[in-house]
C-alpha cells in the first residue's frame, strides 16, 4: 500500500472524474457540452426514486435478477483448498453481465428524450445486451463491430439483426474493438442532438467509468448480503477477469472498504506477457490518454496505440477502465494474467466439474481461481464473478483443442 | 509581434493549410504550401486513432506511421520548415497520447526547440487543461482550442480562456473532411465568438473548393483547409506538391479577393 491510503475506496471518482491521476474527460470539445449534460442528468436520476424503482424492477423481472450465489462444491473438492464459490451473472438474459449497465443507460437515454442509441461491440456480447433493451424500449440501434469480428462472431451479429439492430462492420484503422469505439465517436459526434451512446464498459469519458460502474455494482451489492446470508461472513478473495473491466468493479466496489476481503483482477496474458500478444494493459502497458480517459494503455513509445491479442475477443481491448489504473497503483487491488492455454484449462475445468460452460473470459479468471484456491486452506473462501456463458466461444475452443465441427 | 498575429494582421483572411506529417514527401508537400500563398502551416502529428477525423485524414495517418513516422520525425519536419521558412507560423495539431507520452514538458520543450508556434489538441478540453496547457505556456507556445457549434454561449468564455494564436471555429459537428456548413450559420457563430474574444477566429471543416475559402474568408479572421490537401497526397503521392501549389494557389486568390 502506499503511504497515502484513502479513508475510503469507495468515494472516487473526484468531481472532475478523476481517480486519483487517471480517468478525466478527454474527449473533443463538440462532445464536451454532453458529456457534462449527460452528467447532469445521470445525476439527477441518481436522486430520483422512481429510476432506481425502474432499474430494480427490470433487473428483477427482465433480466432475472439476483442471479445465484453458488457453492461449486466437486471444484472445491478437486483442487483441494480454499471453498470456491460463483457469483451466477452467465444465468442473466443474453447470458452475461453486459446487460446490467445496459438497462440502466437505456433508462438514462429515455429519460434524456434521445431516440437513437449507439454501441461498439468486440465479440458481440455488449452488442446483443444494447440491441435487446434497444428491442424492449423500442429504440433504433446501431451497433459499430470491427469488419473482423463481423466475420468471427456470426451468431452474434444475426442475434442483433434479429432484435432489429443494424450492425455497421468496421474497416477504418485495422477494423477492430478499438476502431469500432472510434467509429462510434465519429458518429456521435455528428448526431450529437438525438444520439445516446451506450458505452460497455468502465472507460470511456466521465462520467461513463463511474456510471458503469454503478450499474454493475448490483453484483457485487447482492453477492455480498447473499454471503453474508449464506455464511455469515465475507470472502477471503474476489476473483474477477478484467477486459475494460466492468464486471470485475461490479463484483469489487462494493467490497473495497472490507479491508479484509483480497482481491484479484485477472487480465488475458494471450500468448504470454513476454511474447507482447497480450491484453494486460495494467501489467504490461504504461500510462496514457486514449478514448477520453486517462488510464494503462498498450502502445509504443511514441504513444501509438498497439493492438492487443487473446483468445477472448471480449477481453480483446487495448485500455483498461481508470477506477483499475487506481485501485492498482493504490495497492488495494491485485492484478494477474492468465495465457490461452491456462484460460483453456479453466474452462474444460469448470465444465467438467460443475456442469458450467463458462465463457472464455471468465476462464480466465477460473484458473487463477484454481492457482489461489490451492494455496488457501479449507476455511477460506474465494468468490468469483462467472460473468458470462459459453455457448457463444464453443467453436473457437473447438478449434483451439482440434475438434472439427 | 509573434509569427500568427503577423498571419492574422494582414488585409485578408488568413490562409491556413494542413497536411500529416510524414505522409508523402512532407518537406516539398509544406514547401508548397507555402509558395501558393498559404499564411499558416499546420501540421498533422500522425496517430493510430484518430477519433475526430474523417476517412481522408484517417487514412494519411495510417500512411504516414505505416512509413515509421515518429514523435522524433515529426519535430524533425518542422525544425527543417523552421530553417526555410523563419516567417510562416507553424502549428502541431494532434491527440493528446502521442504528445504526453514522454512527459508533457518535454514535448512543449522539444517543439519550442523546432519552431513551433502553436498546437491543437484535439482531445485535450479546457477541462484537462493541466494535461498539456502548462507546459505549452511556459515554452512560449500557443495552445489553440477548437469551439464548436455545440460550444454554446454559456460554455464559450471557458473555451476561450487560456486560448492563445486564435481560436479555432470547428463549423459543423461531425468529423473532419465531410459537408461544410451553411454560411450564414458560420456567419453568426464567428460574430458570436468575436464579440466574447479578440483573438482571431478561423474556420474550419469540410473546406474542399476556393469558392467555399472565399466565402468564409468574408466572414473569418482565417480560413482552414486540410482533407483537401491531404486527398491530393494521398492520390498523388511524390507528384503532390505541384497539385498542392495548383490548390493552394487558387484558395489564397480567393481568399484575398472575398473581401474587396
Amino acid at each position: 500500500m502506499n503511504e497515502t491510503t484513502p479513508n475510503s475506496f469507495r468515494t472516487q471518482p473526484d468531481d472532475r472524474g478523476h481517480f486519483g491521476e487517471f480517468g478525466g474527460r478527454y474527449v473533443a470539445e463538440t462532445l464536451m457540452p454532453l458529456i457534462l449534460n449527460l452528467e447532469r442528468e445521470y445525476r439527477a436520476a441518481q436522486a430520483d426514486p422512481a429510476f432506481a424503482a425502474e432499474f430494480d424492477d427490470l433487473l428483477e423481472h427482465y433480466v432475472g435478477r439476483p442471479s445465484p450465489l453458488y457453492f461449486a462444491e466437486r471444484l472445491t473438492e478437486a483442487l483441494g483448498g480454499a471453498q470456491v464459490w460463483f457469483k451466477r451473472d452467465e444465468l442473466n438474459h443474453t447470458g452475461a453481465h453486459k446487460i446490467n449497465n445496459c438497462i440502466g443507460q437505456i433508462l438514462l437515454a429515455k429519460r434524456m428524450g434521445k431516440t437513437r442509441i449507439i454501441a461498439e461491440t468486440g465479440a458481440g456480447q455488449h452488442g446483443v445486451a444494447t440491441a435487446t433493451v434497444c428491442a424492449r424500449f423500442g429504440l433504433p440501434c446501431i451497433v459499430y463491430m470491427g469488419a473482423e469480428d463481423v466475420k468471427r462472431q456470426s451468431p452474434n451479429v444475426f442475434r442483433m439483426k434479429l432484435l432489429g439492430a443494424e450492425v455497421v462492420p468496421v474497416t477504418s484503422g485495422r477494423g477492430t474493438l478499438k476502431d469500432a469505439m472510434n467509429d462510434a465517436l465519429r458518429d456521435w459526434v455528428a448526431n450529437v442532438h438525438d444520439t445516446f451512446y451506450i458505452i460497455g464498459t468502465a472507460a470511456g469519458p466521465h462520467p461513463y467509468p463511474e456510471m458503469v460502474r454503478n450499474f454493475q455494482s448490483v453484483i457485487g451489492t447482492e453477492a455480498r448480503a447473499q454471503m453474508l446470508e449464506r455464511t455469515e461472513r465475507l470472502p477471503d478473495l474476489l476473483v474477477a477477469c478484467i477486459g475494460g473491466g466492468s464486471n470485475a468493479l461490479g463484483l469489487f466496489h462494493p467490497f473495497l472498504d472490507d479491508t479484509d476481503v483480497k482481491m484479484l483482477g485477472v487480465e488475458a496474458a494471450g500468448h504470454g506477457l513476454e511474447t507482447g500478444e497480450h491484453n494486460a494493459s495494467l501489467l504490461g502497458g504504461s500510462p496514457g490518454i486514449l478514448h477520453g480517459n486517462k488510464t494503462y494503455l498498450l502502445q509504443d513509445e511514441n504513444g501509438q496505440i498497439d493492438e492487443g491479442y487473446s483468445i477472448s475477443a471480449g477481453l480483446d481491448y487495448p485500455g483498461i477502465g481508470p477506477e483499475h489504473a487506481w485501485l492498482k497503483e493504490s495497492g488495494r487491488v491485485e492484478y494477474t494474467a492468465v495465457t490461452d492455454e491456462q484460460a483453456l484449462e479453466g474452462f474444460q475445468l469448470l465444465c467438467r466439474t460443475e456442469g458450467i460452460i463458462p465463457a472464455l473470459e471468465p476462464s480466465h479468471a477460473v484458473h487463477a481461481v484454481a492457482e489461489r484456491a490451492k494455496q488457501m486452506s479449507e476455511d477460506q473462501i474465494i468468490l468469483m464473478n462467472l460473468c458470462g456463458r459459453g455457448d457463444k466461444d464453443i467453436f473457437t475452443v473447438a478449434e483451439k483443442l482440434g475438434v472439427e465441427m | 509581434m509573434t509569427r500568427l498575429e503577423s498571419a492574422f494582421s494582414k488585409p485578408h483572411a488568413a490562409f491556413v493549410a494542413f497536411i500529416t506529417a510524414g505522409d508523402g514527401d512532407t518537406a516539398a508537400n509544406l514547401d508548397a504550401l507555402v509558395a501558393g500563398g498559404a499564411n499558416v502551416i499546420e501540421l498533422g502529428m500522425p496517430f493510430t486513432d484518430p477519433m475526430a477525423d474523417g476517412p481522408a485524414i484517417q487514412s494519411a495517418n495510417l500512411r504516414s506511421l505505416a512509413k515509421g513516422t515518429t514523435t522524433q520525425t515529426v519535430l524533425m519536419i518542422a525544425n527543417e520548415f523552421r530553417a526555410r521558412h523563419p516567417d510562416v507560423p507553424l502549428v502541431l495539431m494532434g491527440y493528446a497520447n502521442p504528445m504526453i507520452r514522454r512527459g508533457a514538458q518535454w514535448f512543449a520543450e522539444h517543439a519550442a526547440g523546432a519552431g513551433v508556434d502553436g498546437v491543437i489538441c484535439v482531445d485535450i478540453p479546457p477541462e484537462e487543461d493541466d494535461t498539456l496547457g502548462p507546459a505549452l505556456r511556459a515554452a512560449g507556445i500557443a495552445p489553440i482550442r477548437l469551439s464548436t457549434p455545440t460550444t454554446d454561449a454559456a460554455r464559450l468564455p471557458t473555451v476561450i480562456e487560456g486560448s492563445e494564436g486564435f481560436l479555432y471555429y470547428v463549423s459543423v459537428a461531425g468529423i473532419t473532411g465531410k459537408q461544410q456548413a451553411a454560411i450564414d450559420s458560420i456567419e453568426a457563430n464567428v460574430s458570436r465568438i468575436k464579440q466574447s474574444t479578440d483573438l482571431p477566429v478561423a474556420v474550419g471543416f469540410g473546406v474542399r473548393t476556393p469558392e467555399q475559402a472565399a466565402e468564409i474568408a468574408k466572414v473569418a479572421d482565417g480560413v482552414v483547409v486540410g482533407s483537401a490537401f491531404v486527398d491530393l497526397v494521398g492520390e498523388f503521392g511524390t507528384d503532390a506538391p505541384a497539385k498542392l501549389q495548383e490548390l493552394t494557389s487558387a484558395m489564397a486568390s480567393a481568399i484575398a479577393k472575398a473581401r474587396s
